[in-house]
């Protein structure tokens, strides 16, 4: 009984862990071909060949060209740079605003408490892309702007379960004692909480990022967020939609990008904490 | 008790979401670069026909020439009194055109909804009490699916069925042959989750103990499900519904945008892209204020399901 048991946990300990391997490396690959690809490549994403329109991927340009004769392989590049970066500040943003406060309504007096979960049922209150759409409207086209209102509202998922976990640890006995005992609020953070936060961390970041990737190509699907000639994922695709009949691989391409990066975060996460 | 905090909650809200909007939209006006009233004014009547005199006409209707308090404390009174203004664009009063896309809207969450839950359910259902390689397949397609945002999922739908096989309509509304794929689009990938929900709370009641015991005392499958299974699973199906909320309204936009649906969510993305102020302002309005009343449902259904108040979403 006992045996089985643990052969059963062990399965799925390292099943977890194999598709979270996938997704890291899978990521990691598509980092590289965002990050080194300007790098390495002479073309520019925003020169046009019109004489070579809509072609088929040769050994010139890799993925083909778009319907202004633009390099897919650069520009392909370039918007999977933009959506990586866009996740990963939101991430560290996010992160960063969410563990300290969490960790500050937990432990703090409690108006902060109070104050704190006041706020996040102000945000809450309106769906996240209605959210930010308005800040897309307020400033158009800005990088900066979808940032901020991303940011606002994906720091509210880290502070929850930071809150959480801080609450149920700060009742427990060893940090009861290590209180007891005089250790300032830094040293219960990095020996108490952190640790048990940080795990969770990995997940709620993955997350994140898969949702802030999407959001952003959400924006671009629907005109308002990244303005051309930038090439932005969500963008591209509205662009080569009307292409579809002539070169349905120039629609694929973007879709498959976009598919693969949201699954490579989606894989890195793993199981969402329940 | 636990009732009206919740109740509480919800109206907090339900001002936090007027008060935002209003907020958020006043500041976007205020944040139109040049002469707000030229902007505007050229935004309504094209950049060609536009002169100072339209933009004075402008500048007098939405009080531009007061100061930024005052104006702000007279939009928010507006606000409450629900008069949302008239269309910078079409000249018509918001909250009429609001009406006439909130019943396109409901009606394609709730066609969206209902096929999500045809798909989820029995789906969830079956690979829990089958479980092996169904549900690996329904674990993969879903993993895959979820990868998808809905847009995506609303284009491959349009490739297949409507470019491709030419058996449904591309965009426009009007028939119930409009409504097939964006509604299949909401459910999809709706569904998509649901029914990873739906077997991970089938499988937890099937293996409880009082599950067995309804058996062993002489049960039949089929009755130990209905007077066992259901509502012990639907509390946290419901839950969770709560929290996909959120992906309804969201996929709502998007799908409407893509399908060229007359819903809220279209006004709102067209309404961005025309820099139409006042009916950005009523669309996320009346989409907060769905999202909080559905919230609200929601929250009373877990109550009415579960009386025992355990935890509500």
């Amino acid at each position: 009984m006992k045996l089985s048991y643990l052969s059963t946990s062990q399965i799925s300990t390292s099943q977890i862990s194999t598709s979270r391997l996938c997704g890291a490396v899978l990521l990691l690959l598509l980092c590289v071909y965002a990050f080194a690809t300007p790098l390495l490549s002479a073309q520019d994403a925003a020169s046009q060949n019109l004489s070579q329109i809509l072609s088929l991927p040769d050994g010139n340009s890799w993925f083909g060209t778009d319907h202004f004769g633009r390099d897919m392989w650069v520009r392909l590049a370039d918007a999977l740079r933009l959506s990586l970066s866009m996740a990963a500040l939101c991430v560290l943003t996010s992160a960063v605003i969410g563990v300290t406060l969490g960790i500050l309504a937990a432990t703090g007096p409690s108006w902060v408490d109070r104050t704190l979960d006041g706020v996040t049922t102000l945000i809450l209150a309106l769906p996240g892309l209605v959210l930010v759409l308005i800040f897309a409207a307020i400033v158009p086209g800005s990088f900066w702007m979808l940032y901020v209102a991303i940011s606002l509202i994906q720091w509210i998922e880290y502070f929850r379960v930071t809150r959480a976990i801080t609450q149920r640890i700060a009742r427990s006995p060893e940090v009861q004692s290590s209180r007891l005992m005089g250790f300032g609020a830094f040293y219960l953070f990095r020996r108490h909480y952190w640790p048990a936060i940080a795990p969770q961390l990995v997940t709620l970041a993955s997350f994140g990022a898969a949702s802030a990737i999407l959001m952003m190509a959400s924006l671009g699907f629907v005109y308002v967020g990244i303005q051309p000639p930038l090439a932005e994922l969500g963008l591209m695709i509205v662009e080569h939609f009307p292409y579809y009949s002539d070169a349905p691989w120039l629609l694929a391409q973007p879709l498959i990008a976009l598919a693969l990066v949201v699954l490579s975060c989606h894989l890195l996460g793993g199981k969402k904490a329940s | 008790m636990r009732l009206r905090n919740l109740l509480l909650k919800r109206l907090l809200q339900l001002l936090a979401v007027s008060w935002g909007v209003g907020t958020l939209t006043f500041l976007l006006m205020r944040a139109l670069p040049g002469d707000m009233a030229y902007r505007i004014a050229a935004g309504r009547y094209g950049m060609d026909a536009v002169d100072s005199d339209a933009a004075a006409l402008v500048r007098e209707e939405l009080g531009l020439d007061q100061g930024a308090w005052s104006t702000y404390w007279s939009w928010l009174g507006d606000l409450l009194q629900w008069n949302l203004g008239n269309s910078l664009v079409s000249g018509q009063p918001v909250s009429e055109s609001l009406w006439h896309m909130l019943g396109h809207s409901l009606l394609l969450a709730g066609a969206g909804i209902l096929l999500a839950a045809l798909i989820a359910i029995p789906l969830g259902l079956a690979s829990a009490y089958h479980g092996g390689w169904l549900n690996r397949i329904l674990l993969t397609l879903s993993t895959g699916m979820r990868a998808l945002p809905v847009f995506v999922i609303g284009l491959l739908a349009v490739v297949v069925f409507a470019l491709e096989l030419n058996l449904l309509p591309v965009a426009g509304f009007g028939t119930p042959a409009h409504l097939v794929l964006p509604a299949l689009t909401l459910g999809l990938s709706l569904a998509a989750i649901a029914n990873r929900v739906v077997h991970t709370e089938a499988e937890r009641v099937f293996n409880a103990p009082f599950y067995e015991f309804a058996q062993t005392k002489g049960l039949s499958a089929w009755q130990a499900f209905l007077r066992h299974g259901v509502r012990n699973m639907s509390v946290p199906v419901v839950a969770f519904f709560g929290v996909q909320l959120i992906t309804v309204v969201e996929g709502v936009v998007m799908i409407e945008s893509l399908f060229s649906w007359p819903g809220i969510g279209h006004g709102l993305a067209h309404a961005i892209f025309a820099r139409d102020i006042p009916l950005i302002q009523g669309a996320a309005l009346m989409m907060g204020i769905l999202f909080v009343l559905l919230n609200t449902l929601v929250d009373l259904a877990c109550y009415w399901l579960d009386p025992r108040g355990g935890q509500l979403a």
